[in-house]
């Protein structure tokens, strides 16, 4: 590589100096943490010209490394559980985690299910650790590599074979402080055969603090299991949160993932799934509305490596203001995986003449006898349909909300069965729809 | 009750009302007549505050308020409604949750109470019954996949349950087959009362045999030409549009 010895970044001398200082306090296999972070350090913060970050400049967004956050005080505790997100109101099997560490597991679990705090697995080498990673598109990239230097706290959470867990599970992921700081969680979900189970994340935290969460969550879901995954982004308005998802699939899987994003200054949130096993579906969508100078990135990469299966990426985003919206995705279909359907769609709105919205779907196929689409649309609301609407006495703003409404929840009513959750999800858009006026 | 003086409106440096002079008393039931492209959309969105007009001259009152200097939502408040001759589908927003804000819009505009879902609801399956909508239609997503015939019911529908003092009724006609066409009328026929005016917009004669007007007037090249009872209708039916097509020319 030819700038090899690019400067350091003002962050990028933090991160190491944060490492060198962290390193040896964090539970777990020190090996693994040095060669995540030199990973990470070998190419440094991804800046415009690295293709899969071209339209997030983390290395221009990401300043200053903040310190990461100590354990929270019984204090900080309560201030955090106070952020009451619309999903708390769900009957669920609840686990709160404050600024990056488990405060609160839930008192009861039902037969089949296992819930080990991250910190506890990693501290006595449980077994199901040798499943992370399981993905590996996700190794190289930054977060995800840094996430893995760093990770403090989080779950393991194993779903025994056959168990269908009726309640879903709920994790609490809440921030506090008054000055910046960082979090890096780490989640590791193994869904046996035939399990069946939700999991919801709501991610929160104060408006003002310039925080910095970097939560990773990892699931490995065996043949002919069941997931639904909901994720709320609602953190806080000056947060730079970075998210990875990563799905490895068995056979004849049925694998949901919503992810909402409401707020926050710089958000990006990435899907690396993998179709490992026979005729598994598996919808990723979600639903993204920004103003002021937000920014907000959908990146997907989704790696058909078996045959057979389908794949269905919804992603509606609309912008106000002059905020940025990004949405990359990449479906790969390799040559083995015949029969594959693959459609990926991202649609936006503009409601102001300075936001932007870049939108990059990729194919790239290897098999001959698959069903492969992708769509990308970005425009104003319908003229026409406004008219209409308020011909109807309906008032401008109202119109455009009845709207955009409509537009954000398809994804929403696509996927999620659960009525109270797909309730209290389109409750955080009709809010975002009524702040607007 | 609607005054309409010296109209003139173009779009796209494409003149299009050219002078037009309308007025339509309480409790009066107009027809306006004429050829295609003669402007009769054109006036009934003009009234209805679509935005793409220039209106160059002129003015549209509704009970001597300035309509012109109205937002579209505002004239609705002020009682104005439009069936439009092309009704929009709306994918996404079921019938029912329109229905509902547009009324609870207008009561909030008038200063006047939400409605309970329970009296909503009523309310709605009453109007429905009459113009035999099926229920399930309300909750799909608005006008989409109805039929012409669903659609233009629709319109009506509403206009029973918004109750606007005055409708203009755009080509309501077309696309309707005999049945559809009496329902549609008949419910048209009990919205008539003293205090609420209409303009109904036609091409063909048909529709005024069941809804039978007060005034005719055969709109041209952007202007009325020619006004008079319903018998006008009957003359035009006899004669079509060529008159008016070659005084256009002259
Ligand atoms: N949006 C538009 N842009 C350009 N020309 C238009 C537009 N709408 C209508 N016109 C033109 O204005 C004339 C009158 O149209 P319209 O009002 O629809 O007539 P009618 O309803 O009597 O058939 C026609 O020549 C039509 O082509
Ligand atoms: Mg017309």
């Amino acid at each position: 590589m030819a700038d090899i010895a690019m400067i350091k970044t003002a962050a990028e001398t933090g991160l190491a100096n944060l490492f060198a200082i962290t390193k040896s306090l964090l539970p777990g296999d020190a090996a693994h943490r040095e060669d995540a972070f030199r990973r990470f350090s070998e190419r440094g913060l991804p800046h415009r010209r690295i293709e899969e970050w071209k339209y997030t400049d983390l290395r221009a967004l990401l300043r200053d490394a903040a310190p990461f956050a100590g354990k929270p005080t019984e204090a900080d505790i309560a201030a955090a559980e106070a952020l009451d997100g619309p999903l708390t109101a769900i009957d669920s099997i609840e686990a709160v985690i404050v600024n990056g560490h488990l405060v609160r597991a839930p008192a009861a679990l039902p037969p089949g299910v296992e819930i080990v705090p991250l910190r506890e697995a990693l501290g006595s080498g449980h077994p199901l650790l040798a499943r992370m990673g399981a993905v590996g598109h996700a190794h190289d990239n930054a977060a995800y590599a840094l996430n893995a230097a760093f990770m403090s706290d989080g779950a393991v959470i194993r779903i025994a074979a056959g168990t269908h867990v009726e309640r879903p599970i709920h994790l609490r992921f809440l921030n506090t402080g008054a000055t910046p700081f960082a979090t890096a969680t780490r989640v590791l979900v193994h869904v046996e055969v035939g399990a069946s189970v939700t999991l919801l994340e709501t991610h929160a935290g104060p408006g003002g603090v310039g925080y910095q969460p970097n939560g990773v969550v990892e699931m490995v879901v065996d043949d002919h299991a069941k997931v639904a995954h909901m994720r709320l982004n609602a953190e806080g308005s000056d947060a730079l949160a970075l998210s990875t998802l990563t799905a490895r699939l068995g056979a004849k899987v049925a694998f949901d993932s919503f992810n909402l994003v409401a707020g926050t200054q710089v958000s990006r949130h990435q899907v690396y799934l993998a179709f490992a096993g026979e005729g598994s579906n598996a919808g990723i969508r979600g639903a993204t509305m920004i103003n002021g100078t937000q920014h907000a990135d959908t990146t997907l990469v989704i790696d058909h490596a078996a045959p057979g299966c389908t794949s269905r990426e919804l992603f509606k985003t609309v912008v106000d203001g002059q905020a940025t919206g990004v949405f990359q995705g990449k479906i790969i279909v390799h040559s083995r995986a015949q029969k594959t359907d693959g459609r990926m769609m991202s649609a936006a709105v503009l409601l102001s003449e300075e936001g932007t919205m870049n939108n990059k779907p990729e194919l790239e196929i290897f098999a001959d006898d698959v069903q492969c689409a992708h769509g990308a649309t970005c425009g104003q609301l319908d003229e026409d349909l406004l008219f209409y609407l308020r011909s109807r006495g309906l008032p401008l703003k109202e119109a455009e909300a009845l709207l955009l409404e409509s537009f954000l929840a398809e994804p929403i009513g696509e996927g999620i069965v659960h009525e109270d959750i797909a309730a209290a999800l389109t409750g955080v858009i009709d809010g975002w729809l009524r702040a607007r006026g | 009750m609607l005054q309409i003086n010296n109209l003139v409106v173009q779009i796209e440096d494409k003149r299009i009302l050219n002078g037009l002079n309308l007025t339509v008393n309480k409790g009066e039931v107009a027809a306006i007549m004429g050829p295609n492209g003669s402007g009769k959309s054109t006036l009934s969105y003009v009234i209805a505050g679509r935005e793409d007009y220039e209106v160059l001259d002129g003015e549209i009152l509704l009970d001597g308020q300035n309509l012109l200097e109205m937002e579209p939502d505002q004239r609705a408040a002020a009682g104005v409604f439009l069936a439009f001759q092309y009704p929009l589908e709306i994918p996404g927003v079921a019938t029912m949750t329109f229905l509902k804000a547009s009324l609870n819009a207008q009561r909030k505009a008038r200063g006047e109470a939400e409605l309970s879902t329970p009296d909503f609801i009523k309310r709605v399956n009453a109007a429905a019954a009459k113009l035999e909508i099926q229920k399930d239609m309300l909750k799909r997503a608005l006008n989409v996949g109805f039929s012409g015939g669903e659609k233009k019911r629709m319109e009506i529908l509403q206009m029973a349950l918004l109750e606007p003092t005055f409708c203009i009724l755009d080509e309501t006609d077309s696309g309707l087959d005999i049945d559809a066409l009496r329902i549609v009328s008949e419910g048209v026929n009990t919205l008539r009362e003293a205090g609420r005016g209409f303009l109904v917009i036609t091409h063909y004669q048909r529709l005024l045999n069941y809804i039978v007007p007060d005034t005719v007037h055969v709109m041209a090249s952007g202007r009325i030409v020619k006004s008079g009872g319903k018998e006008l209708a009957l003359e035009l039916e006899a004669n079509g549009y060529a008159d008016y097509r070659q005084s256009d020319a002259a």
